[in-house]
């Protein structure tokens, strides 16, 4: 995606994080500004099925050519999937970051935090 | 070159040339400089396939001449000085008493008694100092010309035809240079040296016509590229970066640079560096390739050693490094476990250069 976008139907984190929120699931992913910052990545490490993370702490790797990045948490919970394609096509990461590129799906542990969130016109300020 | 505006970043006299072509423009070595245009991948096999231009003009320059340029650069560099033949170039090394690398330059004889420089953007000033220094004891003039000239260099299967194209005058052939008139650029030192492993030259140009001369490239079909693809192409032809692969705590012999380093010229730090050679050295820098991930500046090589260099190469489609490990770990072919970030990645010693256009 050459242009910047931020859905609205998605939550966003400081740490240039989305979450699309569905009931007690959500899947992760991040955001435009923050694969145009790496430039395109090569390799994305997920956590494994099973593994707890924790809002505001890193959870898994992105790589780009030049430089490794910690992805951060934006909620809490267990992760229940990963983007298995990301293995072999990284660059869906910063070809399509909202759709295709998103990293993994997680069962809420505390479904309140989402309110913690910005939208995505309270994110896109925080960008300018 | 200008001072930017509203911060005390350098600007190349091309910087809105990078602008304007949507430029990734980050901090290197106090300058503001393009890390990627298209994407480093993209940029990366433009030049292995095509041709590509640098913007180099952060690199700094110095000048000596006077009746002892020749003693005072044999007394401070480590190569055989009086083998650079007029209209030579020659890589070598600075280095300190120990033996260790202040940086790694290339000199080009412009005349008898008439040497330039090229030196490393965040050396320069060191550089400089050292030159100034050392200088003393000669009878020679030092001349900064680190705003004397923009550097271009134009890299890439098709980069030599292309420039020849935009001058009249016969291009020099590799490691020898030649002045000329490039798109309508008077008096460009035309150098043929690269940092890409590719067929090319560099430019060294008048600040004020560089523009010109980079506008009439990317008319003809070069493409910008930017320090990211730099790097990527560099490193998988095993060219060194001081910073990175080269430093004051390690030697040239370590650094395997002993083919540029001519002690019997008795250069400031030849001492250090026979014991060195004679005795062999307790690590040695060695390429290597990862199965997965990338190894990165400072994992540690487990049992030993340092990883000085890694990226993803983007003409193997893998992970690629180099590495500082104890001599009886050097041999191509010799596993290696690499401490990425605490996980234990596998890794291969491999011979240089870790491409070629064979392979």
């Amino acid at each position: 995606m050459a242009e910047a976008s931020y859905p609205d139907d998605l939550k966003y984190h400081s740490e240039h994080d989305w979450a699309r929120i569905e009931g007690d699931t959500a899947t992760l992913g991040i955001t435009w500004y923050a694969q145009d910052q790496l430039g395109e990545v090569v390799f994305f490490d997920p956590p494994a099925v099973g593994t707890s993370i924790n809002k505001d702490s890193p959870y898994a790797e992105v790589e780009s050519v030049k430089a490794v990045s910690d992805v951060v948490a934006p909620l809490s919970g267990e992760i229940i999937e990963v983007n298995e394609a990301l293995k072999d096509s990284p660059e869906q990461i910063n070809e399509d970051s909202y759709g295709e590129g998103w990293l993994v799906k997680i069962k809420l542990s505390d479904p309140s935090e989402g309110d913690s969130l910005m939208d995505a016109e309270s994110y896109r300020q925080t960008l300018s | 070159m200008a001072i930017g505006s509203d911060t005390t970043l350098l600007r190349t006299p091309l910087y809105d040339r990078h602008v304007a072509a949507r430029a990734k423009l980050v901090p290197f070595a106090g300058w503001e400089m393009p890390v990627q245009y298209a994407g480093i991948k993209e940029e990366h096999l433009a030049v292995r396939e095509r041709a590509g231009v640098f913007d180099v003009s952060h690199m700094g320059e110095i000048e000596t001449t006077g009746p002892q340029a020749l003693e005072f650069l044999q007394r401070i560099l480590s190569n055989d000085v009086s083998k650079i033949a007029e209209n030579g170039a020659q890589y070598s090394v600075l280095c300190k008493e120990d033996g260790g690398v202040l940086d790694d330059l290339f000199t080009y004889k412009l005349a008898e008694n008439h040497y330039l420089t090229v030196t490393n953007a965040a050396n320069h000033a060191k550089d400089l100092a050292w030159f100034r220094k050392q200088a003393e004891a000669f009878d020679v003039q030092l001349k900064d010309a680190l705003h004397d000239y923009a550097m271009l260099a134009v890299q890439g299967p098709q980069a030599r035809g292309i420039v020849a194209n935009l001058t009249e005058a016969e291009l020099p052939k590799r490691f020898r240079t030649a002045r000329a008139t490039v798109a309508g650029v008077p008096d460009v030192l035309v150098c043929g040296t690269g940092y890409t492993g590719e067929d090319g030259v560099e430019l060294l140009i008048d600040p004020l016509g560089s523009v010109k001369v980079w506008d009439a490239l990317l008319q003809a079909g070069v493409a910008p590229i930017g320090l990211g693809a730099r790097d990527t192409l560099r490193l998988e032809v095993c060219y060194h970066l001081y910073g990175n692969d080269l430093m004051e705590s390690r030697g040239p012999i370590e650094a395997g640079l002993g083919w540029c380093v001519k002690e019997d010229t008795g250069f400031i730090g030849a001492e250090a560096i026979r014991v060195t050679r004679e005795n062999g050295p307790s690590e040695t820098l060695v390429p290597f390739v990862t199965e997965q991930g990338i190894a990165r500046q400072g994992n540690a090589v487990i049992g030993g050693g340092e990883v000085t260099s890694g990226t993803l190469s983007p003409s193997l489609n893998q992970g690629i490094g180099m590495a500082y490990v104890p001599v009886d770990k050097a041999e191509p072919g010799t596993k290696l476990e690499i401490d990425v970030r605490g996980r234990t990645r596998a890794a291969e010693v491999r011979s240089k250069p870790l491409y070629s256009k064979e392979t």
